[in-house]
């Protein structure tokens, strides 16, 4: 067996002829915390995580009291603002619910950005070629994901808590608004919000089951979790969808 | 086969490095991908030149001393296979061959396609062993392993320490690692007494040593030369919390 070579067109320099040196490394500082570590952060994620997934599930059973009529979707609403009322003013629990929500947001956002700013630092000179080798698209989009889905929350707040940019405005009774707003003369919004919808659907795929994984009970039960994960995350788009399409195509009036 | 290699040299750590392009003609396709780049080096030494520099050891897939990425992917596209197992027939004649090192500021390029893996060592010496008096081997069914623990003890086990995991992670990570060394002692008897500071200390220099954090892609399985499961980094994280 023979092999020649040819030189290519360019060919690399010569070094001298020193013995090469030992890269010098120091020893790295030990985080000091637990929420400094690595693991502290996702564990940060998993919880927020599962706080906003327990939203979401409430959240689409609310939404789907439309079905029932207008009156049932309007007692829900001001059943939430008055839960346990005389014992406490109107809308303690609710504010109380949306400022936990708002921390889980928050806390949920610092790690990822704390996560993400670590895995740049981790690898500072970039493949020229690189090809990825697991299979899932939810996986590749789960950063950018998150920034599309609190641009979409911003939207969906001032068009259906605060009905800022709603037909109705903000006096106005909810299912008015719900209505109002997937109306089918603003198709764009409900496209919009079919496109976010999908897009929760797709990070929560990877995130419920990510949540599992970084809790350490995806150990035994990898086969049954990640489906558990995909089912749970169809099954809150399909419940997220059904009262906008509705609505559009006349269902619900 | 004839073939053009785009490889990346960088003549020692201080260096930028580039990417220089070579073609290597008659290549045997029952050459190794490592034999190749040895044939392709000694044409470089007959020249004058430098020959590329690259980690090998056994070449026979056991050592974990080989590893650059390949097309983009760690050790190649051929699944569960280390560099040096690789077989140039899986490469079609006047392909174009991207060879990169792996890419992770823990691991700092030394020259060319070589780096310094001592990160690794590192996370060893943290707590990947077990304290006990050694003495001579005890009798192979003196402590009762239960099947199931003894087969995922073993195929953590299996980790050669290569770094395809780091390489291939888009977060740079060294979790599959060191979970498969963390795992393969986790589920055994002796591993027991020292099982979550193990875990503990073996996690916090992982970060010490500035790895990413893992995001749960799974790209560090697909390219495992010894196939480790992402399920033992749930194994690690289970630990990992109980120690905390």
């Amino acid at each position: 067996m023979t092999a020649t070579i040819e030189r290519g067109s360019a060919t690399a320099p010569v070094t001298p002829a020193t013995p090469p040196p030992t890269p010098v490394r120091k020893p790295g500082k030990k985080p000091t915390s637990f929420l400094g570590s690595s693991n502290g952060k996702k564990v940060v994620m998993a919880v927020t995580g599962a706080i906003m997934v327990s939203f979401l599930v409430l959240h689409m059973l609310g939404n789907l009291k439309i079905f029932a009529g207008r009156e049932s979707f309007n007692e829900y609403a001001h059943w939430l603002r008055t839960l346990l009322e005389p014992f406490v003013p109107y809308r303690t629990v609710l504010t109380l619910l949306e400022i936990g929500l708002v921390a889980a947001v928050v806390l949920h956002m610092w790690a990822a950005i704390s996560l993400a700013r670590r895995a740049h630092k981790a690898r500072p000179v970039k493949y020229v070629a690189k090809k990825s080798q697991a299979t899932g698209y939810a996986t590749h989009i789960m950063r950018w994901g998150g920034v599309t889905i609190v641009i979409f929350l911003v939207w969906h707040l001032l068009d259906l808590t605060f009905g800022v940019v709603n037909p109705k405005g903000f006096d106005s009774l909810p299912a008015d608004r719900m209505i109002a707003g997937f109306d089918p003369t603003r198709w764009w919004v409900t496209l919009f919000y079919v496109v976010a919808v999908v897009m929760v659907g797709l990070h929560l795929r990877h995130g419920l089951w990510s949540m599992f994984q970084t809790l350490g009970w995806a150990a035994k039960r990898y086969q049954v979790l990640k489906p558990a994960a995909a089912l749970l995350s169809a099954v809150l788009v399909v419940g997220f969808l059904a009262p906008p399409l509705a609505i559009m195509i006349g269902i619900v009036k | 086969m004839n073939l053009t290699l785009n490889v990346w040299r960088q003549k020692g750590p201080e260096d930028a490095g580039r990417m220089v392009k070579y073609k290597v003609k008659d290549v045997s396709p029952d050459m190794s991908f490592l034999e190749m780049l040895d044939v392709l080096n000694e044409r470089l030494i007959l020249d004058g030149d430098d020959p590329i520099a690259f980690d090998h050891d056994c070449r026979e897939g056991i050592c974990g001393m080989c590893g650059m990425v390949i097309n983009g992917v760690a050790h190649g596209e051929q699944v569960a296979t280390t560099t040096c197992q690789l077989h140039m027939r899986h490469f079609e004649d006047g392909a174009t061959i991207t060879i990169e090192p792996w890419r992770a500021a823990p691991f700092p390029v030394v020259k060319d396609l070589v780096v310094d893996r001592s990160a690794f060592d590192r996370i060893i010496q943290a707590g990947g062993f077990i304290s006990v008096p050694a003495g001579s081997a005890p009798d192979a069914h003196s402590v009762p392993v239960r099947k199931d623990d003894a087969d995922a003890a073993f195929d953590a086990a299996t980790c050669i320490g290569c770094g395809a995991c780091v390489a291939a992670c888009p977060n740079g990570s060294a979790s599959l690692f060191t979970a498969a060394k963390i795992t393969h002692l986790s589920l055994l008897p002796q591993g027991q007494p020292e099982r979550l500071s193990r875990a503990k200390a073996m996690v916090e220099q992982m970060d010490a040593e500035g790895f990413g954090g893992c995001t749960n892609t799974g790209e560090c399985t697909a390219v495992c030369p010894k196939g480790i499961p992402l399920d033992t980094i749930a194994k690690m994280n289970a630990d990992f919390l109980k120690a905390n």
